[in-house]
């Protein structure tokens, strides 16, 4: 029953952090029609450059949390900056290519910015810094740390926060009507350039967020984090229904549950021949089930007219 | 007579190397109300597009004396000109008052508005029950209410209506055509573009009938409406 616990609660961790990821596919979807396959990439810049002001500060007096909010708050500009700059060189000149074009575009920048983020940081595994608490408490015979209370609230603020920006602000007014239409928003006045610009923007921001909460959840970053995260993140975007914003959330955290639990209890299932390590298989395993069985996802609606 | 609110010379536009509008020339005075008929695929929607800049074109377009050739497109509704584009385009996953909300999106006097809305709403009171509802759930007819209504909270000066009795039965092209009138009576400029040629005749001060991609014919609208050629070929008598 423990273990049950236990698992639920890394699972929302873990789901968390996959939605906020996911939150940037999906809002870069809804307004481009675009898998930006680069997003996982801005994912573990963000990681790195948080990562990287962390251990500069680990041996100043500053209080552990206080050094972490900063690595955060210096990640989040460079991401923003970084989602801003790969729309504007890499994707507004394909605005009007074929839509393979952008796509293996969007794989291409997320090539060089590995590579990129290899020869800025190396090909070693960075160890976050111990100077985080460990205290946490006990529920149930399972144990959640006090820094995964913090990253699971954290994430339900800013998601509660990105829902009353696309909801009940005059920007997220012309963000649902680009999504919807770019041709009549311009009609109406909106510049859609703007608009799209802001879409990158925020689901960088979110990219950075999620980053920081990675090397501090797992103690660790490297410069291929971003592929395997980015590709889970977009499963749940997928899992949710690409386009559709609480789709996002729901999907990741369904995703961050499935492989928890999976990973939790992949031993018992097949009598110990498979590991936990085997965890990243149900990732992928979701996948292939939504894309066969409801490519449109739990909350998305037909996406064969988009794509 | 001071310079139209709209003046057009010799515009040209294509579709990737097919001339849709072949150097077509017309004025709308301010005040004014002028339709342009023409049997399908003439090239009026392709005509007002151009004049929105939603497609690229060749020649001169001025409005209020200048010309916006390269204005973008997003800057014209802010200069008064608003377009109600043929299948009316509300944003069918936005509600009824957001689609309205986005129609002021360049404005920020809250005030007038505010204002503006209650005399849209008062204009078209089957919006105003509607103001919750998503756009998508609308009739067509409502949606074409929904379409003008949206022009209205930009304050057009001059307002480009592509079709507006499009797909709509009888009764709610009267509906809307009484809208229009009113609209004109407030002193908004109006270029209308309609296949229903005796009812835009009837409500225009002057016409222009556009045959292929050219204007072949231009006169009043009651003398358009007598003209044996206009009453043979888009009368049906
Ligand atoms: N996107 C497009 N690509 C290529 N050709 C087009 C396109 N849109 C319109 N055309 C062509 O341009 C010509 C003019 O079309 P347009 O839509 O302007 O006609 P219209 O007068 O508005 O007709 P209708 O009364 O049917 O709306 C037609 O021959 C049409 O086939
Ligand atoms: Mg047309």
């Amino acid at each position: 029953m423990d273990t049950f616990i236990q698992q639920i609660i890394n699972g929302l961790v873990l789901g968390s952090i996959y939605a906020l990821v996911a939150l940037g596919y999906t809002m870069v979807y809804g307004i481009l029609g675009l898998i930006n396959f680069a997003h996982g990439e801005v994912v573990m810049i963000g990681a790195l450059t948080a990562l990287t002001v962390i251990k500069l500060l680990a041996n100043s007096d500053l209080p552990g949390t206080l050094v972490v909010l900063i690595g955060l708050l210096a990640a989040v500009p460079v991401c923003m900056a970084l989602g801003f700059a790969i729309e504007r060189i890499a994707y507004r000149p394909l605005r009007l290519a074929p839509r393979l074009a952008p796509l293996i575009t969007a794989i291409g920048v997320s090539i060089v910015l590995q590579q990129l983020a290899m020869i800025f940081w190396g090909r070693n595994y960075h160890a976050f810094p111990p100077i985080l608490p460990t205290s946490g408490r006990d529920i149930g015979g399972a144990h959640i740390t006090d820094v995964q209370i913090v990253i699971v609230l954290l994430a339900v603020a800013i998601m509660a926060g990105l829902m009353l920006l696309v909801n009940r602000t005059r920007l997220g007014r012309a963000m649902r009507a680009t999504a919807e239409n770019p041709q009549i928003a311009g009609l109406m006045g909106v510049n859609i350039n703007v608009i799209i610009s802001a879409t990158f923007l925020i689901g960088s921001a979110l990219a950075a967020v999620a980053g920081t909460m990675v090397s501090a959840n797992y103690a660790i970053a490297h410069y291929h984090m971003g592929f395997i995260l980015g590709l889970k993140a977009f499963t749940a975007a997928v899992l949710g229904g690409i386009g559709n914003l609480p789709g996002a959330m729901l999907g990741g955290v369904l995703l961050g549950l499935i492989e928890s639990l999976g990973a939790g209890y992949i031993g018992d299932l097949t009598g110990g021949f498979l590991g936990s390590h085997y965890q990243d298989v149900f990732a992928f395993f979701v996948l292939i089930l939504v894309l066969v069985f409801r490519p449109s996802g739990l909350m998305g609606e037909k996406v064969a007219e988009r794509a | 007579m001071s310079a139209p609110m709209l003046e057009v010379r010799d515009l040209h536009v294509s579709y990737g190397g097919i001339a849709a509008v072949k150097g077509i020339g017309f004025e709308v005075a301010a005040g004014e109300m002028v339709c342009l008929i023409g049997a399908n695929g003439a090239g009026k929607t392709t005509t007002l597009k151009a004049l929105a800049r939603l497609l690229p074109a060749q020649g001169a377009i001025h409005y209020a004396g200048h010309s916006i050739l390269h204005r973008p497109v997003h800057a014209l509704i802010g200069d008064g000109m608003t377009l109600v584009p043929e299948g009316r385009g509300v944003f069918a996953r936005l509600t009824v008052a957001e689609n309205l909300g986005m129609g002021a999106y360049c404005r920020d006097n809250r005030a007038e508005i505010a204002a503006d809305l209650d005399r849209v709403y008062g204009l078209l009171p089957r919006l105003k029950e509607r103001a919750p509802q998503l756009a998508g759930t609308l009739s067509g007819g409502e949606q074409q209410m929904l379409a003008i209504g949206r022009a209205l909270m930009s304050r057009p000066k001059l307002l480009l209506l592509d079709e507006p009795s499009m797909g709509l039965a009888p009764l709610m092209v009267q509906k809307v055509f009484e809208v229009i009138r009113s609209v004109a009576a407030q002193g908004v400029t109006i270029l209308l573009v309609e296949q229903n040629a005796r009812l835009a005749l009837s409500v225009a001060s002057r016409g222009y009938v556009m045959e292929s991609g050219t204007i072949a014919l231009s006169d009043s609208g009651p003398a358009l409406l007598a003209n044996p050629k206009v009453r043979e070929a888009y009368l049906g008598e």
